[in-house]
């Protein structure tokens, strides 16, 4: 297999060979920018290495275990022996979005077009825009994804070489939601650089939906990296959502750039997964920005999530909202840390920022964090953060009303979860996720029941017992 | 307007050091600088046994082989350790009986400070251990609590005559390798106050001790052990003033606290040590480890601190909830201006059943002032049905300072309820207006909201100390507003 090499030793070393070896191909395309961002970016991960628990942002996420297999670097895309048409013949029913498919990692260019797409909108894969956009790339790719302090965004941004490109030019409401669903079909267990690069200019609005799943259990690690620029007014709905096998690894890093009078709303929705880390870095950087933070996780078995947010007040009059909930049982384990720099001068700040916890089991364990670092006097900061369990007065309410133990348990969970899956402003996808959750509380949900895929041939049948509709 | 609020703002927080003065007594001091001997001379000095001086040396090659900690949101030139004099002790004529053979010039320094011992003694009912540089100079009321089987006596005292109890004790809340500061606090504590309160006492007065620091280049290094044995109960509190001096002057205290079944043990503190001047020049860094442990059931350990002083304040009272339903609480104010910075909070450790604790922690910061409060609560799985309620506000006094917060939150258990909650705000425009409006005056508006945002933490304090926490507080802070 061209371009790839099996880690049996350090991987840390392995990789490195693997830049030297083939540093000229990956930088092919690149501007003298980049290119030298690259050098720089493979010599903070040679000088850092991987992240461990010594490091205070890695103390309670250990990726030892999930770094300790051997590995596939693909640097091309291998899809001889994959029937596309097969993986992605799914649709989600009443669900009119525009599919980006990424087959592990590498963008698919599967022939549709956006239907009412507006003048100069461009989706494609990244490679590509390297090629066809160089001044687009140019002008955004690694410019707010910084690698100085993160030596996983600083390999990724060594290695990047496919996933999607989107550019919205100014002025342009994209009315189709975008999907991109990248699906990993690990069965060599891949190591993959996903690298993906949002630009929506001013006053232009797009709603995106990424989906990451896999479709088979085998291992696999993927190192994500997203830069996302809001120009002035802009306007971004992300829905973030995580199905995944309990072998794999997700590291999300998402940078998002917000200019004056943008608005970004993000929601990151993990429903499975083996470790996955999400950091989401928002940056507010024009007056009058806002962001909306929110998160819903719910994990068992032995899966570990870790939310990591960091919301900068680099502007004054900006307002930033963060609620992040999470339901834990069996072996889970569960981080949250977030954190909120006001920076001096960014007077008139309002940020506000919830984390709330609830454990199932005694055996599930939570590490919460949120933190405030405040350099400016004119400010409205509150954190907060709970752990508990279900309200046993709202619990003896419904069982004094002759609901049982179980489904009083399943509606007190689902009530929880639902105030992050109401916040879902496109209704079509606010139902299906509504539907996942259920399942998912139900232990019904598996792997294969593809997030918004539904990609299970024998849809399993759920009877439930009350009608969550009527509540 | 707002010109007018700066004015204030500057003459209330530029405040002169009130308690800068600087008492001449001869002192006895050991060589400057820290090594084997330096020990040795200690450990000679107060006449020790043979185990205290191995517990000491032992410290002493822990912490060579440690690194300061970096962790801490605090910035300051290095510490040269051996640039300090670890000893140093007023001479001492004779044994003193009566307050009237205590050195006059120590009764007027008391006399400055407000805590004339004489008043004291005769009307309050407070029994005062007053410490200057490490060593107890007069311990009042130690006949009447003696009756009780009270001992509270000064460190080094209790180790000639308790030295089992201290042996029993010593160390085994703060390990002397705990922590870069605690393994040198192990190793050259020069005294502090020891208390013991016997089974089924309540001790019937307030037990305070003074500190202050005195002789120039001098760390201050006083351990504090207080054991509360079963059904017993005391109130301790401890204030804290040095004189001005250009130099910053290390200070790394241990105060260990040993509840044993259904005490309750309750522990106050001022500190309005010297903060550095307007500049941030000089000024007390203060590094010390606080711990208490409810090691039987039922019992009950509280922290109460207000914090004014020091140039660096690195500070973590924590309670080891040990015992089923065993209580810890912390209440703190800590109040910084100029370019004080304070790095402060507390730690909940919860190992038994039942066990309830709770936080509240206000941070008021002003000037080029940076004021963090780090926390930790942790729910082991063992802690089953324990409850925690943090709370830890911050305000903002100017557009200069900082003010952060890091509370950790752990659980791993699904019985426990943990609740954090933090603000950070400025006073607003609207409360002041709401003042003004009825007359009173900006710079009064101040001091009455600021007192009100602190009055859940200084109605815990013993009233003695109320009444000089909130002069403290209007002190440093009256008229600031941003």
């Amino acid at each position: 297999m061209d371009g790839t090499i099996v880690a049996n030793y350090n991987i840390k070393d392995t990789l490195l060979g693997l830049w030297d070896d083939n540093s000229a191909r990956i930088c092919m395309n690149d501007s003298a920018r980049i290119k030298e961002l690259r050098k720089e970016s493979i010599r903070i991960f040679a000088q850092k290495g991987f992240p461990n628990t010594k490091q205070e942002k890695w103390r309670n996420t250990d990726l030892s275990k999930m770094l300790n297999h051997p590995y596939n670097f693909p640097l091309e895309p291998d899809l001889e022996n994959v029937d596309l048409n097969e993986v992605f013949r799914c649709d989600v029913p009443g669900f009119e979005t525009y599919m980006v498919a990424q087959y592990n990692g590498w963008f698919i260019d599967r022939g549709n077009q956006l239907k009412q797409a507006a003048e100069g909108v461009i989706v494609c894969s990244l490679a590509e825009a390297f090629v066809k956009y160089p001044r687009l790339i140019e002008d955004a790719f690694g410019k707010y994804a910084p690698v100085a302090d993160n030596s996983l965004t600083a390999l990724n941004t060594a290695f990047a070489r496919d996933g999607v490109f989107i550019y919205v030019p100014d002025n342009t409401d994209v009315a189709e939601t975008v999907q991109m669903v990248n699906l990993i079909n690990a069965t060599d267990g891949v190591f993959l650089q996903t690298r993906n690069l949002v630009v929506i200019g001013q006053n232009s609005v797009l709603r995106l939906v990424q989906c990451d799943d896999s479709i088979d259990d085998h291992i696999g690690f993927i190192n994500s990296v997203t830069e996302v620029v809001l120009a002035d007014n802009a306007r971004l709905d992300h829905y973030k959502l995580q199905n995944k096998n309990d072998r794999s690894a997700l590291i999300n890093n998402i940078y998002f750039h917000v200019g004056a009078g943008a608005n970004l709303s993000t929601n990151a929705i993990s429903l499975n997964g083996g470790l996955i880390r999400n950091e989401a870095n928002v940056t507010l950087n024009g007056r009058g920005g806002h962001a909306d933070i929110l998160g819903v996780y719910l994990m068992d078995r032995n899966q570990h999530i870790d939310n990591q947010v960091f919301v900068d007040h680099a502007q004054p009059d900006c307002t930033s909202n963060e609620l992040f909930k999470g339901i834990l049982d069996d072996h889970a384990s569960g981080v949250f840390n977030g954190h909120i720099l006001v920076r001096p001068d960014a007077q008139r700040t309002n940020a506000y920022q919830n984390n709330k916890n609830i454990l199932i089991s005694d055996k599930a364990v939570i590490d919460t964090k949120p933190f405030l670092e405040i350099y400016a006097d004119d400010v409205k900061c509150s954190h907060g953060a709970t752990v508990g369990q279900l309200d046993s007065e709202a619990m003896f309410y419904l069982r004094s009303r002759g609901i049982s133990m179980e489904n009083a348990r399943m509606l007190l969970m689902y009530a929880f979860a639902a105030e992050i899956v109401n916040k879902i402003s496109i209704p079509q996808l606010q139902l299906r996720i509504d539907d996942l959750v259920k399942k998912r509380l139900r232990g019904e949900l598996s792997v294969c029941d593809q997030c918004v895929l539904h990609c299970n041939a024998k849809e399993q049948k759920v009877a439930f017992e009350i009608d969550m509709s009527k509540i | 307007m707002e010109k007018d609020q700066n004015n204030i703002l500057e003459e209330v927080t530029q405040g002169d050091y009130k308690y800068g003065f600087y008492t001449d007594i001869e002192m006895d001091t050991a060589p400057m600088g820290l090594n084997e001997d330096t020990v040795r001379f200690i450990s000679a000095k107060k006449n020790e046994p043979e185990w205290l001086l191995q517990y000491r040396l032992d410290a002493y090659h822990k912490w060579l082989g440690m690194t300061e900690p970096t962790w801490a949101h605090l910035h300051h030139p290095p510490i040269n350790y051996q640039e300090i004099i670890y000893y140093a002790a007023p001479k001492r004529k004779k044994e003193l009986t009566s307050l009237d053979e205590v050195d006059p010039e120590l009764v007027a320094t008391f006399n400055k400070l407000g805590i004339s011992l004489e008043e004291q003694k005769r009307l309050s009912g407070v029994a005062v251990d007053a410490v200057i540089d490490s060593v107890s100079v007069k311990t009042t009321f130690s006949e009447t609590l003696e009756k009780q089987g009270i001992i509270f006596c000064s460190f080094s005292e209790a180790v000639q005559k308790v030295p089992d109890l201290v042996k029993q004790y010593l160390g085994t809340v703060v390990p002397s390798d705990d922590n870069y500061f605690a393994a040198l606090n192990s190793a050259v504590f020069s005294d502090g106050s020891f208390c013991y309160i016997p089974k089924g006492v309540r001790c019937p007065i307030e037990l305070s001790t003074y500190f202050r620091i005195n002789a120039a280049n001098t760390g201050q290094f006083e351990r504090t052990l207080i054991i509360g044995d079963e059904n017993s109960y005391v109130s301790y509190m401890e204030g804290c003033t040095a004189p001005m001096r250009d130099e910053n002057q290390l200070h790394a205290a241990i105060v260990e606290i040993i509840a044993l079944k259904e005490a309750e043990v309750k522990y106050s503190t001022v500190q309005n040590w010297y903060p550095g001047n307007k500049k941030g020049e000089g000024g007390i860094y203060n590094f010390v480890t606080k711990r208490g442990i409810c090691k039987g059931n039922n019992s009950k350990i509280s922290w109460t601190q207000v914090e004014t002083g020091s140039a660096i304040t690195w500070k973590y009272p924590s309670v080891v909830l040990m015992g089923d339903h065993s209580v810890g609480e912390f209440y703190s104010v800590a109040v910084t201006n100029n370019y004080q910075q304070a790095d402060t909070g507390s730690k909940m450790i919860h190992l038994g059943k039942n066990t309830k604790s709770t936080i509240i922690s206000k941070g008021i910061s002003a000037g080029h002032s940076s004021n963090s409060y780090r926390g930790l609560v942790k729910m082991t799985k063992r802690a089953e049905n324990s409850r925690n309620f943090s709370q830890c506000d911050s305000l903002l006094l100017g557009d200069k300072c900082g003010a952060h917060t890091f509370p950790y939150i752990k659980t791993e258990n699904k019985t426990s309820i943990v609740e954090h909650e933090a603000t950070t705000s400025k006073i607003s425009d609207d409360q002041l207006f709401y003042c003004n409006q009825r007359g009173i005056s900006t710079e009064s508006a101040i001091g009455l909201i600021v007192n009100g945002y602190a009055r859940e933490v200084l109605k815990q304090l013993p009233m003695e100390f109320a009444v000089e926490a909130q002069k403290l507080l209007s002190i440093s802070l009256e008229g600031s507003v941003g």
